[in-house]
């Protein structure tokens, strides 16, 4: 995997995925490792992603690599005119790797054709957000002990959720059963549950939350966010609808976890977090382990060394 | 009154013969095979009857043959599109043209927010549906439908 860039999920092969999980493993048995001294990692977030940016310099830190970039557009050449062509070609003269996130779908592909160095996308636009997608399969599979056969439902805005549709490719891998629960309007898009259909595998669709969660063994959860609605009174009748709430989880399989991509806004009732099913702050803190085994896999970096 | 003087678009010796080309789209198969800057002699003749075209082009090119490759790339375009290769005035053989598989920097991308439409990228498409042509974009990974299908 060594220089290659990590555009979209579907860019590694299954094998390939569970090496990054193994060796993030390693990482967070012995998260502090100078594996990338001397190294100079760019950072290009042409829009603000806190969490996301915050994430990858904590990982690039651990690792002993310096950073260069910007936190958002604006402060860079960007907001002079430079093409995304340009910028790429520069920075890959400045640094080892560029991790990037721009607003524009496709861009990432498109910077990574340009790069000399590889290019890990760090969310483009509505399209892809694969090491998001990294961290949950390696949550999963450490809640779970196995990635194969399992139960998942997903929660809320399931149309234009970018990381409910990639979570659910990837999963697809492991003959996952799906249950899909949102409201009328943010149904999953047809195209993905053809996808489903062609792959041979079951999924459910629910207009609420039931005794039917029972079955689950990951609740993956998703913002409902006001203006995805045309109507406005269409989402003040399904604002709650779609909160979890500790009593719900009452009957629930004791190895159930609940994940969520974060940020939360009243989605998941606070009161849950203190459950021991509550899972997506300490997913949030995989995303580090994640990402320094995705950087060392593509600068080609040996653990062992 | 005198005999109109008729002149005919001449048989060609040697080449290809482009037929059944919806007459609209005769310029775009002209730009795609880069006709408009080869040396060969080119007739072609635009808006004649078709039963089955309502309005289509014929294009003759001499002592040019086409790789399947090339022609292919017309399909989009000209679906229906027959090809008469011709030696020594003679048909020697006809071909039909096929949506190839990958189809690169003649659609435009439906999605707005694809990057194609915001600096200059050559397109590129992988073909999911040859039929009812639906290409998924190598950029974005949207899906473009032959009804929001766009030559550039």
């Amino acid at each position: 995997m060594k220089n290659r860039s990590l555009v979209s999920i579907d860019d590694f092969s299954t094998d390939e995925i569970l090496q990054i999980l193994d060796h993030a493993e390693e990482f967070e048995k012995e998260p502090v490792r100078k594996l990338l001294e001397g190294k100079v990692i760019a950072t290009l977030f042409f829009e603000p992603s806190t969490r996301t940016r915050l994430s990858f310099e904590s990982a690039i830190n651990r690792l002993g690599g310096k950073i260069v970039g910007f936190a958002d557009a604006s402060s860079s050449s960007v907001s002079k005119g430079e093409t995304l062509h340009d910028t790429i070609k520069m920075v890959s003269s400045y640094s080892d790797l560029i991790v990037m996130r721009h607003p524009i779908e496709g861009s990432a592909r498109y910077a990574s054709e340009i790069a000399s160095v590889p290019v890990i996308n760090a969310g483009d636009g509505a399209n892809q957000h694969p090491t998001q997608t990294m961290l949950d399969l390696y949550s999963i599979r450490k809640t779970q002990g196995r990635l194969d056969n399992l139960n998942i439902f997903m929660v809320g805005d399931l149309k234009y959720g970018r990381t409910v549709h990639s979570l659910m490719m990837a999963m697809s891998r492991w003959n996952s059963t799906f249950n899909f629960i949102s409201p009328e309007e943010l149904r999953m898009p047809d195209e993905f549950k053809l996808y489903l259909d062609n792959m041979g595998l079951k999924y459910y669709e629910h207009n609420d939350f039931t005794d039917i969660i029972s079955k689950a063994d990951i609740i993956y959860m998703t913002r409902v966010q006001k203006e995805r609605f045309s109507d406005p009174i269409e989402y003040e009748k399904v604002k709650n609808v779609y909160v979890l709430r500790n009593s719900m989880l009452k009957n629930t399989k004791p190895n159930m976890r609940i994940l969520h991509p974060l940020p939360r806004v009243n989605e998941i009732h606070t009161d849950v977090d203190t459950s021991p099913k509550a899972y997506y702050f300490e997913q949030a803190l995989n995303g580090v382990y994640v990402r320094q085994s995705i950087l060392c896999t593509l600068l080609g970096i040996n653990l062992t060394a | 009154m005198k005999e109109p003087k008729q002149m005919s678009v001449s048989a060609i010796q040697n080449g290809t013969v482009i037929d059944h080309v919806p007459a609209k789209n005769l310029f775009k198969v002209i730009q795609i095979l880069g006709l408009d800057k080869i040396e060969h002699q080119i007739t072609f003749g635009t808006n004649l009857e078709s039963k089955k075209l309502g309005r289509k082009a014929i294009i003759k090119i001499s002592e040019k043959f086409f790789a399947d490759d090339d022609i292919n790339r017309i399909a989009l375009v000209a679906p229906d599109a027959k090809l008469n290769i011709i030696k020594d005035y003679e048909v020697v053989e006809k071909k039909v043209v096929e949506v190839p598989d990958i189809i690169i920097g003649i659609a435009r991308c439906m999605n707005p927010k694809c990057i194609t439409n915001f600096e200059s990228v050559t397109t590129r498409f992988k073909v999911i549906s040859k039929k009812n042509v639906s290409l998924k974009c190598h950029y974005c990974e949207k899906i473009t439908n032959q009804e929001n299908l766009q030559i550039i």
